[in-house]
């Protein structure tokens, strides 16, 4: 434990903030109210007097609240991003004071589809109003305000996480001082939107599913173990999986001319899947997953122009990507680069060589350490 | 050490060509400390791109702005004349293709400032002439199999190219010698181990 507590912000707790309560409801992007909402939060470090060391860290599709430090004295692993976040770390809890909340329509504390809808007091399913990356970030506003924070540090956040931080940016662009967008896209491509799809398809399709009412039966749906073992293909590269799994076989020695998982690639996914069913709710899978597909900063900022998007943007800006992510291509960050170029704003942009895929941002990296410790330390600077 | 004088030379002409509180493009700007230099003396605000991680972290750890890019296709978008200068400091040899990153930088700066070594310089000539070798120097110090430098030219041979493809020379500066002093212009093209140009669009 004392090792733990060195470098990490220790034993942490997830917090939760009701409102949207009687009578004023959270109005949607498409025109639906949720009523009320709860949002589960953490947050890490002090607030200065001065109310402006904060930075709010915005998760990916199947990230939480719980971005470091540990739950419990017995818990075997630490938040999503403790390689990240923690005291001397690249976003340091000795000088910043970090927030990340789940998302709206998620499941691992803020209001969902597996919340129970106050009206019935049974859970929504897919009763559930169809929420934006815009809904999320609001929501996250509305705790922001709860906390008597108006100005940011920062905003950041990976993948989805990116999206959610250009909605920051073109939304409310007196808050956030600087932002950073990691491997991440403006609009996801037709092929990241197809992969989606499938995803989807295997949650509908599965009987488990039941149309979105299964939460008095098992919540465990097998459809969306298959969802998330697609996604992983996705965020691995051909490269990382030849070096990590290779052909090898679990058990050593001659095929089994049988069906079941032979070649360590196929144990990992099914683990990778099966574990998923323990932590995440398959209606979320739905929702978030359309939240991303839906997300077009250029046509919603912009008339359809990127440019114009990031006319208004006042936050200082970095981007990352990966060279060997192909669910987020480089191209997609170059393209923001430039839109932001264009629009007149002096933006850095760094484009890591690694083979890890889309998953690389959230493995341990020294160059994105660098990158992201240099850039959140010099936001001050003119 | 040699290395890191003539660089501090080079960057000081540099600095000198440049108008304070301009808008500066650097390509290939390695570790930023040209863009630091002339933030610092000329109050420059700037943008650094380079091909290489480290030099964009480096430039970072710098408090600069800095961008991954390829040279020669990190310039297209950027709008005519968007920047007072581009810098292009010992880098026009690396490119793939020099006369496409040279229009377009004289397009996308008010001025551009070009820098490169003298592949005429009598050194060089006299390597080639006696040696029987491809030359090296202080200022090329590459063997023939792992120089970044793909397209090695003189100061002749920029001039030409100026003229034909209708870019001003505003000024050139030619520097020879340990502490790389100025060089009087009668007989650059041999005497000057490296030129310094700076450019524009007629």
């Amino acid at each position: 434990m004392t090792e733990r507590n060195t470098h990490s912000v220790g034993i942490v707790k997830t917090l939760k903030l009701t409102f949207a309560e009687n009578g004023d409801p959270l109005l949607l992007e498409n025109s639906q109210k949720i009523s009320p909402v709860t949002v589960a939060y953490e947050t890490y470090g002090e607030l200065s007097d001065t109310r402006d060391n904060a930075i709010l860290i915005v998760h990916a599709l199947s990230g939480d609240a719980h971005v470091a430090g540990y739950h419990s004295e017995s818990d075997r692993k630490p938040g999503w991003w403790d390689i990240m976040v923690g005291p001397g770390k690249p976003v340091d809890t000795n000088r910043y004071f970090v927030i990340c909340s789940n998302v709206l329509g998620g499941c691992q504390g803020t209001t969902g589809p597996s919340s129970n809808d106050s009206a019935t007091r049974k859970p929504y399913g897919v009763r559930f109003p169809v929420v934006t990356i815009g809904d999320m970030v609001e929501v996250q506003k509305r705790l922001l305000d709860s906390l008597g924070i108006n100005r940011l540090h920062s905003v950041m956040g990976g993948s989805m996480g990116g999206m959610q931080v250009l909605e920051w940016v073109m939304k409310y662009p007196d808050i956030p001082k600087s932002a950073i967008v990691i491997a991440s896209c403006a609009a996801l491509s037709a092929q990241a939107i197809a992969f989606d799809a499938v995803g989807r398809s295997a949650i509908t399709s599965d009987p488990a599913w039941n149309a979105g009412d299964y939460y008095d039966t098992d919540s465990r749906i097998p459809g969306l173990a298959v969802a998330r073992m697609l996604g992983h293909i996705t965020y691995l590269s051909e490269a990382g999986m030849r070096d990590r799994f290779g052909r090898k076989l679990k058990e050593s020695g001659d095929y089994a001319y049988e069906f079941r998982d032979e070649f360590e690639i196929e144990t990992y996914l099914a683990y990778k899947g099966s574990s998923f069913l323990d932590r995440f709710d398959a209606n979320t899978y739905l929702y978030v997953t359309k939240a991303m597909d839906y997300f077009d900063a250029g046509a919603k900022y912009g008339n359809g122009s990127l440019v114009e998007a990031f006319r208004n943007v006042k936050a200082k800006m970095f981007f990352v990507s990966f060279t060997s992510d192909w669910l987020f291509p480089s191209r997609q960050s170059v393209e923001m680069v430039r839109s932001a170029e264009q629009a007149g704003k002096r933006v850095s942009y760094l484009n890591i060589d690694t083979p890890y895929g889309h998953d690389s941002f959230l493995l341990p990296c020294d160059r994105l350490f660098s990158g992201v410790q240099s850039f959140l330390s010099h936001v001050d600077m003119e | 050490m040699y290395k890191e004088l003539h660089k501090q030379t080079t960057f000081a002409e540099i600095a000198e060509m440049i108008e304070p509180d301009s808008h500066v493009l650097d390509l290939g700007c390695g570790d930023g400390s040209l863009l630091d230099l002339l933030r610092t003396t000329r109050q420059v605000s700037g943008i650094g791109i380079d091909i290489d991680e480290e030099a964009v972290l480096a430039s970072m750890e710098r408090g600069l702005t800095a961008v991954s890019g390829d040279l020669d296709q990190a310039l297209a978008h950027y709008a005519d004349r968007m920047y007072d200068y581009v810098i292009l400091s010992q880098t026009l040899q690396v490119v793939k293709r020099p006369d496409h990153v040279l229009e377009q930088i004289v397009r996308v700066g008010k001025q551009a400032i070009v820098s490169f070594p003298n592949f005429a310089y009598y050194k060089v000539r006299f390597g080639l002439l006696f040696g029987g070798h491809m030359p090296k120097s202080k200022i090329l110090p590459y063997e023939w199999f792992d120089t970044p430098n793909i397209h090695l030219l003189t100061i002749n041979d920029f001039k030409t190219f100026c003229k034909i493809r209708g870019i001003e020379i505003v000024k050139a500066v030619y520097l020879h010698g340990k502490m790389k002093k100025r060089r009087v212009n009668a007989f650059a093209n041999i005497l000057a181990e490296e030129a310094l140009f700076v450019i524009r669009k007629t």
